[in-house]
């Protein structure tokens, strides 16, 4: 229960302070896709010959797919050619065989980020994979893992040693060709990670991956990957910085979640991507493909996330309801301040019978920020006695800024008990004036009034998450008002 | 310990406070009274220093201090407390978590050491008593949800809590039933001290019949057109506002 003031203290005046860049030998390809690129890239990670066909498929049909221009956001035309598809620090030799070889200023990157890599630093016994530009650089714990029996590592290491499950489930859930993203993503994904739960066994720890952009003009294209096999359970999070670039950065994961029967998994993001100048120069655009797909009766999703950063994103977890009494869960807050644009929500498809889902989204703008939500509910005809809460809260600071609602609502089962909720509110000038009153500087006034409005979402975060988002929140929203 | 001298302030444009004039020696208990539009809570929360108050001509000397020079929170940290008139809701933010942030900025402003949780948690049972504060609404958002009743017992919960010099209380007793109006008033005048100075802004005697002042004020148009002992509370019972407002204009 102690103050936000102290630590406010220390945010105030902080510009973004992820925005350092590592000075670091990286074996970057040159900026363009084709298929020779595909292929080094493929040859680069040793892949067997099935994935490097799968990749092509999927850059053969992206080739035939247009830039969605749907979305309420104005993004500048992306030329795919001026960018790197691989960018990877130079490893000496063979590379690292234990963290005691890895680069130290990775290490020291990674310190700065606040990311514990070293495992005898290890208090908080969180597992953590760390992804730089294009490759995963470390993956910590895994033999506590082991033992336990899960599958925690790099993508790339799955495809080597598990090929059979990566083959099974890549692509199950995102199909190569669902979208322009995705089928990008799937024709250079570089990196990310993989989790694998067996059956019946509760992950001993949380399970993180760190992701952080340093190369300029490259692209992040990672790939996550987990199967949650029958009555296992895993919490998963997930955090990303970038260092401050004029340029925007194209960052399109795809990310892929399989819970089988009885399985749950619990999903947390805390994006923090450099989101550009007060001028809305520079920041990544976040194109991401997120879904999950509740296989089995009585699976359960949760995505929560915390989006503060990017320039611009887009983005949409989305859970497929398919097993019986499956549940799907979506707790967002999204913040925009600048010039920062984010068109954000979920989709929910009910499928199975009993089917549940619960939607609470809290998006704050300042200054000229536009956001919108935008959330399908859909029950199909199959799913007998689906239910749908969705609550959809909308923050404004100042009165540039813009929040949008965009809510579709398809059932086609009577059945169905779909409830949409919607509020605008703005920061009140007498909620202000009260924790003045009081003795409360506005900064630290600021911060306690949005993350009252949040406090739905966070507490669904994980502890340590949930600090660690309250500060983003502040150091976001910094001069936001007055 | 307040010395308002010759104050004019505006709201939107429009001068609602027109050359008032009011002194406060420490320990003393001021009641002003004025019928609707007078300037009352104009006062109040010019004193305060609320956007949107704008003062024209005038000071307003606070403890040796220039109050208008000050920001608002700077104000709080110097002591001066408002009890709101419409306390507000702060949803999500917890009622307890929202006082412990004041009280420590507060002291941190003032080179005092901050609190620990035990320490805050017994200043709060402590102070609790004082105006029989139900122990839910502490971990409850911010007035939210409380009844009108509640908002006001919190109100000055919050003051006995920041034990402020100077406390202004903005219509305190409105809206408040007898048996509430007796806890509130009880609150207050434990809270009554030689170092501390309370404004009580009323439309009512009512409130007076529980709280003694030592001098009542009558504000009319603007400007303190009357003051007296607690028998002029009485008489404006008795009379109503027009008497004064006739007989001083005439």
């Amino acid at each position: 229960m102690s103050t936000n003031s102290e630590k406010m203290e220390d945010l105030v005046g902080k510009d973004y302070e992820h925005g350092f860049v590592t000075d670091i030998d990286s074996d970057t390809v040159a900026p363009g896709l084709n298929e020779e690129v595909i292929t080094f890239i493929s040859k680069k990670k040793e892949e067997p010959e099935w994935l490097l066909e799968w990749r092509l498929k999927a850059y053969r049909h992206w080739l035939t797919m247009e830039d969605p221009t749907w979305a309420h956001l104005d993004i500048e035309h992306i030329d795919y050619q001026a960018i790197s598809y691989y960018s990877a620090p130079k490893k000496k030799e063979d590379g690292p065989q234990s963290l005691d070889e890895v680069d130290p200023k990775l290490l020291e990157t990674y310190e700065k980020l606040g990311i514990p890599l070293q495992e005898q630093k290890f208090l908080a016994g969180v597992a953590v994979d760390a992804v730089f530009d294009s490759v995963s650089v470390a993956t910590t714990f895994k033999g506590k893992l082991a033992d336990a029996g899960v599958i925690f590592c790099s993508f790339s290491e799955a495809v080597k040693d598990h090929p059979e499950l990566v083959k099974k489930y890549l692509g199950s859930v995102v199909p190569a060709a669902d979208n322009f993203f995705a089928a990008l993503n799937s024709a250079v994904f570089t990196d990310g990670s993989f989790v694998y739960i067996p059956k019946g066994v509760r992950c001993p720890m949380e399970l993180s991956t760190y992701f952080r952009i340093n190369a300029s003009n490259t692209g992040q294209f990672e790939r996550t990957l987990i199967v949650a096999d029958e009555a296992s359970h895993v919490s998963y999070l997930e955090g990303c910085t970038a260092p401050m670039r004029d340029e925007n950065q194209l960052h399109a994961a795809v990310v892929e979640l399989v819970a089988l029967e009885d399985a749950e998994i619990k999903y947390s993001t805390v994006q923090n991507w450099y989101p550009g100048d007060e001028n809305g120069v520079g920041g990544i655009y976040n194109f991401v493909t997120k879904r999950a797909d509740c296989r089995g009766d009585n699976s359960k999703v949760s995505w929560t996330q915390v989006e503060t950063g990017s320039a611009i994103t887009w983005k949409y977890p989305s859970c497929i309801l398919k097993g019986d009494n499956s549940v799907g869960e979506f707790y967002s807050v999204a913040v925009t301040n600048n010039y920062q644009q984010a068109d954000t929500g979920t989709k929910m498809i009910h499928l199975g019978k009993n089917t549940r889902s619960t939607i609470i989204s809290k998006g704050i703008s300042a200054k000229k920020a536009q956001q919108s939500y935008r959330g399908l509910v859909k029950v199909s005809k199959s799913a007998d006695n689906a239910r749908n809460y969705t609550q959809c809260d909308s923050l404004l600071m100042g009165d540039q800024c813009g929040a949008h609602t965009f809510p579709y609502i398809e059932a086609k089962n009577s059945s169905a008990k779909v409830e949409h909720e919607a509020t605008t509110s703005k920061i009140g000038d007498d909620q202000l004036f009260y924790c003045l009153q009081r003795g409360i500087k506005e900064e630290d006034a600021v911060n306690m009034i949005v993350n009252g409005f949040c406090k739905e979402v966070f507490k669904e975060l994980p502890m340590e998450f949930a600090v660690e988002a309250q500060k983003l929140l502040g150091i976001t929203l910094e001069g936001a008002v007055g | 310990m307040l010395d308002i001298k010759e104050l004019h302030a505006k709201v939107e444009d429009k001068e609602i406070l027109k050359g008032l004039n009011l002194n406060i020696k420490a320990g003393e208990v001021h009641a002003i009274m004025g019928p609707n539009g007078s300037g009352k809570s104009t006062l109040a929360n010019v004193l305060a220093g609320r956007n949107g108050y704008e003062v024209t001509k005038g000071s307003i000397e606070y403890d040796g201090k220039d109050l208008l020079e000050l920001e608002p929170e700077e104000r709080a940290w110097a002591g001066v407390f408002l009890a709101f008139q419409y306390p507000v809701e702060i949803p999500g933010v917890n009622n307890v978590y929202l006082l412990k942030a004041a009280v420590n900025a507060i002291r941190k402003n003032r080179g005092e050491q901050e609190l620990d949780a035990v320490e805050f948690l017994a200043l709060v049972k402590e102070k609790m008593k004082l105006v029989k504060m139900k122990e839910d609404l502490l971990n409850r958002a911010v007035n939210e949800g409380f009844s009108g009743g509640e908002k006001k017992r919190n109100e000055i919960f919050q003051m006995a809590v920041l034990e402020p010099k100077l406390a202004i209380l903005d219509e305190t007793d409105s809206g408040l039933d007898i048996d509430a109006l007796k806890i509130v008033s009880e609150g207050v005048n434990s809270l009554r001290s030689p170092e501390r100075s309370i404004i009580l802004v009323t439309h009512y005697q009512r409130l007076l019949d529980y709280i003694k002042p030592d001098h009542v004020h009558v504000l009319s148009n603007g400007k303190i057109i009357k003051s007296g002992g607690p028998e002029l509370a009485l008489e404006l019972e008795e009379k109503g506002y027009d008497w004064i407002v006739e007989t001083e204009a005439a």
